[in-house]
């Protein structure tokens, strides 16, 4: 086990040094315009940029330009080129709305992916089956911004059930909720769909198993034997699944829900850095992001040992 | 010997209790036989293609989904015609201040307000049949066909691309194993944990202000295959990873020992005797790819890093007619709808064909769920 932490523990770190140079490199060696001329302004003289280019360290070598911004992210002092604002700050104050986004989202998703994939399998090639399949499959079809669009213009601008977007803190429960109802739907629907799919096929897998005809034979009951034996074996590729979505989401991953919504998260400063090109932010939220994956990878290795005793660590880690 | 006598997955075992109960093969006499017809081996009932293909004729439904996506693309293709002789306008062509003479009526295209025409169907002789795009007063239903293109040929184009790449590096990285392997191995790993939405995003943006030259390729900032180039590599390692899964099983198999005893090179082997062995697996995954690629495009055109105006694709419809959502909702519903409905085709065949080219869905739960396949769930 310990041996198999520290492996792996290894290898994010490789991993994330990588990502961090292929970012630096997409950004340094597809030059789209002179950073310089944006921080000195509209009406900048060559000298000013010139400055400015020396003050920010753009006159370095790449290496050393490399090593700088490294220390700034990790320092937390890192500068975004636009507004001059603390990113690593910035990406704090976003972290519980994206949180709040998340976890409501996966509550959702997991409730209903379960129900339905459930239901599905338990009456499998029946007319419920037939139709939660074509639901799912239009879930899992449904481009996450059009359901956001529909969802806003028929519940806060038709009927004014829910107010339109931003993100209140949760010292305000009844208007959290409320202003993440929309958000939540939008993320979770396609989720949804492609759970119960995951987990239609794993039960089915699982029936046919001889410790299921095994239970059934000592006289179990049908409910009995489909949730205490069937289902119980069936989540484990859910619940790996679902580390690994939520290691997405959690990193800022729901890069679309939260600019439609304009919740001010991870999600919406990564949309917003990108737009503008600011790369010390597109640098730090990168990191942040594919720090996330990789510790849901390790953590999903880890359950996923936990929950079927015949994996052992250190052989599935390929 | 034929490699296809050692596919594994798309013969079914018979009696394959999965395939069974997920009622692919239950109350379905015939089938029965035919699966039992094969076990035999007399060949009396066509190779595994040929079972294949009499389980997907019989699923109505994915025909069905093939029909309608064949429907969309034929549609887009006759963009041009329906731009010519009904519209008589062209995607970009602009009528802000025109004005629709329609029976005894007249109707401004986009009102002082800014509130562009809504659909007219074919009360003006097929003009603005879908109504007008906003204040720019372009044909909605031209913009349409002509954005289907864009989003169709990036769909599909990508999916050739991810292919391909994904090929070669598994059969690489699965056949030499060793070094090739690891370096292989960790690239992807790398691009794995690249969030796919933020990868692509950079790469988009980058790429869309200053368009590309590497070597001799020079592509303009706004061409479409940088969208089409970028959504092809980024989606890449999931296809190549469960391949990779599937080529270090199909190493040890008899027929590889086989080839290799007869003196095969490793090219021969590789594309010979492994890769028919996994067309199966790569014919469902590139089908389900087509439509991640749609709905990725549309994500990153809707962000501004994919086609770019005045090209039309229907991510960049939805994102202009977002910007009216509460006055003229139909703009983001009609393009949506199309993206909807194509996505929804491609998944619904691509089911259809996965049930019928490996019962036991292999392709889709690999032991470990990392390898499960992603593809499945669209950038959001």
């Amino acid at each position: 086990m310990l041996r198999f932490l520290v492996r792996r523990i290894l290898g994010a770190i490789a991993v994330l040094f990588a990502i961090s140079v292929l970012v630096f490199l997409i950004f340094n060696i597809v030059p789209a315009t002179n950073p310089a001329a944006r921080i000195a302004g509209k009406n900048a003289t060559p000298q000013l940029i010139k400055n400015v280019e020396h003050e920010w360290g753009f006159d370095k070598s790449l290496p050393a330009q490399y090593w700088t911004q490294m220390k700034l992210i990790f320092t937390g002092e890192v500068q975004s080129y636009n507004a001059h604002i603390n990113v690593d700050k910035r990406i704090a104050e976003g972290i519980p709305a994206t949180a709040s986004l998340c976890i409501g989202a996966a509550i959702i998703w997991l409730s209903f992916g379960i129900l339905f994939g459930y239901l599905s399998a338990v009456r499998s090639g029946g007319w419920l089956d037939r139709g939660l399949t074509v639901l799912a499959l239009i879930g899992v079809s449904m481009p996450v911004f059009w359901l956001a669009s529909i969802l806003l213009y028929y519940f806060t601008f038709k009927i004014e059930l829910f107010p339109a977007s931003g993100y209140e803190p949760l010292s305000n429960p009844a208007k959290w909720a409320s202003h993440l109802i929309l958000p939540w739907i939008s993320l979770a629907v396609l989720f949804a769909g492609f759970y119960s799919r995951v987990l239609r096929s794993s039960m089915l897998d699982v029936m046919n198993e001889d410790y299921v005809r095994t239970a059934r034979a000592k006289g179990l009951s049908q409910r009995r034997v489909m949730s205490k034996h069937v289902l119980r074996n069936s989540l484990i590729p859910v619940i790996t699944l679902f580390g690994l979505d939520f290691g997405v989401l959690i990193g800022g991953g729901a890069i679309v829900t939260e600019s439609l919504f304009n919740i001010e998260g991870v999600g919406l400063f990564t949309a917003e850095a990108l737009k503008q090109q600011d790369f010390p932010s597109i640098m730090a939220v990168t990191l942040f992001g594919a720090f996330f994956i990789v510790l849901f990878n390790i953590f999903v290795d880890i359950a996923y040992a936990y929950l079927d005793p015949r994996i052992r660590l250190g052989t599935t880690a390929a | 010997m034929s490699p296809d006598s050692e596919k594994p997955g798309a013969a079914a075992v018979p009696g394959d209790p999965g395939a069974a109960a997920r009622g692919t093969v239950t109350g379905d006499p015939e089938l029965v036989a035919e699966v039992e017809g094969e076990s035999g081996g007399d060949g009396r009932q066509g190779g595994p293609w040929a079972i294949a293909w009499r389980r997907l004729r019989r699923n109505k439904f994915a025909l069905f989904a093939l029909g309608v996506f064949l429907l969309i693309v034929i549609c887009c293709l006759l963009a041009p015609v329906w731009a010519d002789n009904v519209a008589h306008t062209g995607p970009n062509t602009t009528h802000t201040l025109e004005k629709l003479h329609e029976g005894g009526e007249v109707k401004e295209v986009v009102e002082p307000s800014g509130k562009a025409i809504g659909p007219q169907f074919f009360s003006a002789g097929g003009r603005f049949f879908l109504g007008a795009d906003g204040h720019l007063g372009r044909d909605e239903m031209v913009r349409l066909l002509y954005g289907g293109r864009s989003s169709l040929f990036i769909g599909i184009v990508a999916a050739i691309i991810t292919t391909i790449l994904a090929v070669v590096l598994a059969l690489l990285s699965g056949f030499y194993g060793g070094w090739t392997d690891t370096v292989i191995s960790r690239g992807m790993d790398v691009i794995w944990a690249f969030p796919v939405v933020l990868l692509s995003l950079a790469l988009g943006i980058v790429l869309a202000v200053g368009g590309l030259e590497l070597g001799p390729i020079h592509l303009k900032s706004s061409s479409l295959w940088i969208p089409t180039l970028i959504i092809g590599v980024v989606y890449t390692p999931y296809m190549a990873r469960p391949l990779r899964g599937e080529i270090f099983a199909l190493r040890e198999k008899e027929f590889i020992e086989a080839a290799v005893a007869q003196g095969a090179g490793p090219a021969r082997i590789m594309f010979l005797e492994i890769l028919p062995n996994l067309m199966s697996t790569i014919i469902v995954f590139f089908t389900l790819n087509i439509a991640n690629n749609m709905l990725l495009e549309a994500v990153l055109s809707y962000l501004g890093a994919g086609v770019q105006p005045p090209s039309s694709s229907w991510g960049t419809m939805i994102s202009e007619g977002f910007e009216a959502l509460y006055s003229q909702p139909i703009l983001t519903i009609i393009p949506g709808t199309a993206i909807l409905l194509t996505v929804l085709s491609v998944n619904v065949f691509g089911d259809g064909l996965r049930d019928a080219l490996d019962p036991k869905s292999k392709v889709r739960f690999e032991a470990r769920a990392g390898t499960a396949d992603p593809d499945a769930i669209g950038p959001v």
